[in-house]
């Protein structure tokens, strides 16, 4: 039978409206910094230059700082509940009148597919602001104990995966509950970030209660280390996370780390198989695997290994890798010339260590970051490729006969961020859910969020929860007042 | 006459187009099909229009109306119901000098009064917009039992709610019975106002251009202690809001609670002391009470096995 091509269905950038040179969003409107420099934010799909961006100084961050204090301190520390409520809800109105151009630029400065940032990343973004909205004057019945208030000033760090839904996570609860905002955006997918400051300034939030500034590891820095920083939130590696850990000790300083993972995808012998599958390539290749929950080892029940391995490789031959603006791309580009180094070097780990290797052999790019659907399979536990986390589309297949075994394998990791089961024994995903220290268990299905869901990690995928009841108390402090 | 439709002044004065107002039934504007209307006046007594007087039949095609509308509704996401809920708001709030003109002619207030009334209105649905995706996780969760048992409890909506909404209070106080009723996913035959119906048939244009499902909330017009025991009685009727029996003329709402018990409606009772009823001031912000009183809560055990 004659195999049919897609024809490309490329989305339009006509939408957006990159400018030359971006500065930094401080009390409610761009400024330049002061004593920063500028670095270049590129296209990881093409190596094109979207823009140049401000790498904020230790002033610009002061000036932040003070900004955001300030609104604290005035109108909005001032304001009730449900007028930050309204705020918010605006907010998410906005984000979904401008949809579209979110998701372009988005997938443009990013590299990820179009049909992700179109129908995940931007919607649950909106999502995320109007569920928040709702809280802001309901936080009494919200279970965190008596008299909740606000921390002061949240300084917020969040990673290059998800620049956008990331941003929602950190600021939709911090406004709901009160508190102002110095934010940083990664430094390689700074422009959702920017241009969410058009949505607050349409908002015409109170100056200062939102502030963007863009930089590297050390404007990250120096916003942790501010000492008129009352919270700090950071999504990102475990490393820096630690490095947060360390410079908040002996401070009053509080924090929220969502971290890095390793989760297991556990497939059990009477799981609907082509569902599993549909499952487990979701669960790793969905945004090139950039994704910390992602379930990068695939625990297979021994006697349906070879049958798993077979479909699954049939159906990464269909993925479709390339050009993100392209509506029938599955894998975009990978994020970064250091991220794609990265994954080169673990997967010539995993080979170097006898694991068996395979990729779809798909046709990639000349120019961008680009790496091929790959599989290891006859992966040890103690291989690089099933201990670190990689965060890029490659999966580590291991096996396991028994669902102890399981278990055990699946906690054998320091990461407890997320997990997988798929069996058809609502009495086992139940048993097993309870065995597994990771924050979020799927059963039958992968990468599921929600606002109203609670989200973070166990051990050293980091403490705190972003979304639902759970994630407001990491933004208010309760009991009697000083 | 609409206290809205007249602008012009002097002799050249324009003639305007009068509205005719309505039911709302399962999404559309019938009159009644009694042919029946009764003359609404304001607080000086003067002629304002010709409102629908509903009959047994009116209210028993809403709960048709409304029980056909409850599958989609209770169904569908919270936080599709709570995007719903606050889009009311956002009609209302481009329609907000029609609503503080109706308030005013219907309650006899001044402009500031009126007003405030409808801000507070506005802002009531947003409250309640807030918490239909925030409602089980305040009112459900995992229950410890002694064994190696799933269980979980979580509110759902208990059906069709009647509501007799508050005779005086003809916007404010109609949002604030109606929007907990809706917000977790029930549906609503509401009884407007008899004195004061015009605000209520208003919103109803602003629910209908709402996203609201047609049929989700039905609203009649006509004499409270004519149609009130019918809706009390009904069969498909899951809950009754006797709120609106406060300065209902010729209304005992002992007596509605009494044919309500035939099927175990779950009854709001007005406020009051004894038989009294009184209607409250809606000018404060609200608890979960009227909510919870239209839930049911279902537990769910699973047992937990390799």
């Amino acid at each position: 039978m004659a195999k049919f091509e897609y024809a490309p269905a490329p989305e339009s950038r006509a939408v957006v409206d990159i400018k030359p040179s971006y500065g930094l969003f401080i009390n409610g409107e761009f400024t330049e910094s002061q004593g920063g420099s500028a670095f270049k934010t590129i296209s990881p799909a093409t190596e094109e230059v979207l823009a140049e961006v401000t790498s904020a100084s230790e002033a610009d961050v002061d000036r932040a700082v003070a900004a955001a204090r300030r609104a604290y301190n005035g109108a909005w520390g001032r304001m009730s509940g449900a007028d930050r409520g309204k705020y918010l809800f605006r907010i998410a109105r906005i984000l979904q009148e401008r949809a579209r151009e979110f998701a372009v630029l988005e997938s443009l400065d990013n590299g990820k597919p179009i049909k992700e940032s179109r129908d995940v990343d931007v919607p649950l973004a909106a999502a995320h602001f109007f569920y928040h909205a709702g809280w802001a004057d309901k936080l009494d019945y919200a279970g965190l104990g008596t008299n909740p208030r606000p921390h002061g000033v949240v300084g917020q760090v969040i990673p290059w995966n998800f620049p956008i839904l990331m941003l929602a996570w950190k600021i939709a609860p911090a406004l709901a509950t009160g508190n102002t905002v110095v934010i940083k955006p990664a430094e390689t997918t700074p422009l959702t970030a920017l241009l969410f400051a058009e949505v607050v300034q349409q908002a015409d939030l109170p100056p200062g209660v939102v502030n963007i500034i863009t930089g590297a590891g050390a404007t990250g820095q120096a916003i942790v280390d501010h000492p008129d920083i009352d919270k700090l939130a950071f999504t990102g590696s475990t490393g820096v996370g630690k490095m947060i850990a360390r410079s908040i000790a002996g401070t009053r300083k509080k924090a929220t780390l969502e971290l890095g993972g390793k989760a297991a995808n556990i497939v059990f012998d009477d799981a609907p198989l082509d569902q599993a599958v549909e499952g487990i390539v979701n669960g790793i290749f969905f945004n090139q695997g950039h994704v910390c929950c992602a379930g990068s080892r695939l625990l297979v029940q021994e006697n349906i290994a070879d049958d798993v391995e077979k479909r699954l490789k049939r159906r990464l031959e269909t993925l479709r890798v390339g050009d993100p603006l392209d509506k029938n791309t599955d894998v975009g580009a990978i994020n970064s010339k250091a991220q794609l180094q990265r994954i080169v070097d673990l997967t010539a780990a995993g080979e170097a260590e006898g694991a068996e290797r395979w990729d779809n052999g798909c046709a990639l790019p000349s120019k961008g970051f680009w790496f091929r659907p790959t599989v290891f399979t006859g992966v040890s536990q103690t291989h690089r490729i099933a201990q670190e986390e990689i965060f890029g589309p490659v999966l580590s297949v291991l096996t396991f006969r028994t669902p102890h075994e399981a278990v055990a394998k699946a906690n054998n990791t320091p990461y407890g961020l997320s997990a997988g089961i798929w069996t058809e024994k609502g009495s086992r995903i139940l048993w097993m859910a309870d065995q597994l220290r990771a924050g979020v268990v799927w059963a039958n299905t992968f990468n599921k969020f929600d606002p109203t869901s609670p989200f973070g990690g166990y051990k050293e995928s980091g403490y705190g929860r972003e979304g639902g009841r759970h994630g407001l108390a990491a933004y208010v402090t309760t009991g009697d007042s000083k | 006459m609409s206290p809205t439709a007249t602008r012009s002044t002097g002799t050249d004065a324009r003639v305007d187009v009068r509205k005719t107002y309505k039911l709302y039934i399962g999404g559309k504007f019938p009159r009644s099909e009694s042919g029946r209307s009764y003359e609404v006046v304001d607080g000086r007594g003067k002629f304002l229009a010709n409102a629908a007087q509903g009959s047994r039949k009116d209210a028993r095609d809403a709960v048709v109306a409304a029980r056909g509308a409850f599958a989609g509704w209770a169904g569908a996401t919270a936080y599709n119901r709570g995007q719903v809920l606050y889009r009311v708001a956002e009609v209302m709030e481009g329609r907000r000098a029609q609503f503080v003109a109706e308030v005013r002619a219907s309650e006899g207030v001044a402009e500031r009064r009126a007003e405030t009334i409808v801000s507070q209105a506005i802002d009531r649905w947003v409250w309640y917009a807030g918490w239909t995706d925030k409602l089980a996780q305040v009112l459900g969760g995992l229950n410890p039992v002694a064994g190696p048992y799933f269980d979980i409890s979580a509110p759902e909506p208990t059906g069709v709610v009647a509501v007799l909404a508050p005779q005086r209070s003809s916007l404010l106080g109609l949002v604030s019975v109606l929007a907990p009723v809706v917000c977790s996913g029930n549906t609503a035959v509401v009884l407007t106002s008899e004195l004061r119906p015009l605000p209520a048939i208003t919103l109803s244009e602003a629910l209908a251009t709402s996203d609201v499902p047609g049929g989700v909330i039905n609203l009649i017009t006509g004499r409270t202690a004519e149609v009130a025991p019918w809706l009390a009685s009904h069969r498909d009727v899951n809950a009754i809001d006797l709120t609106g029996a406060a300065d209902a003329d010729g209304v005992s709402w002992g007596d509605l609670e009494l044919a309500a018990a035939e099927n175990l409606k779950r009854v709001v009772r007005p406020a009051g002391e004894g038989s009294g009823a009184v209607e409250p001031d809606w000018s404060t912000t609200p608890d979960l009470g009227r909510i919870t009183s239209f839930l049911e809560t279902k537990t769910v055990w699973h047992p937990k096995g390799r």
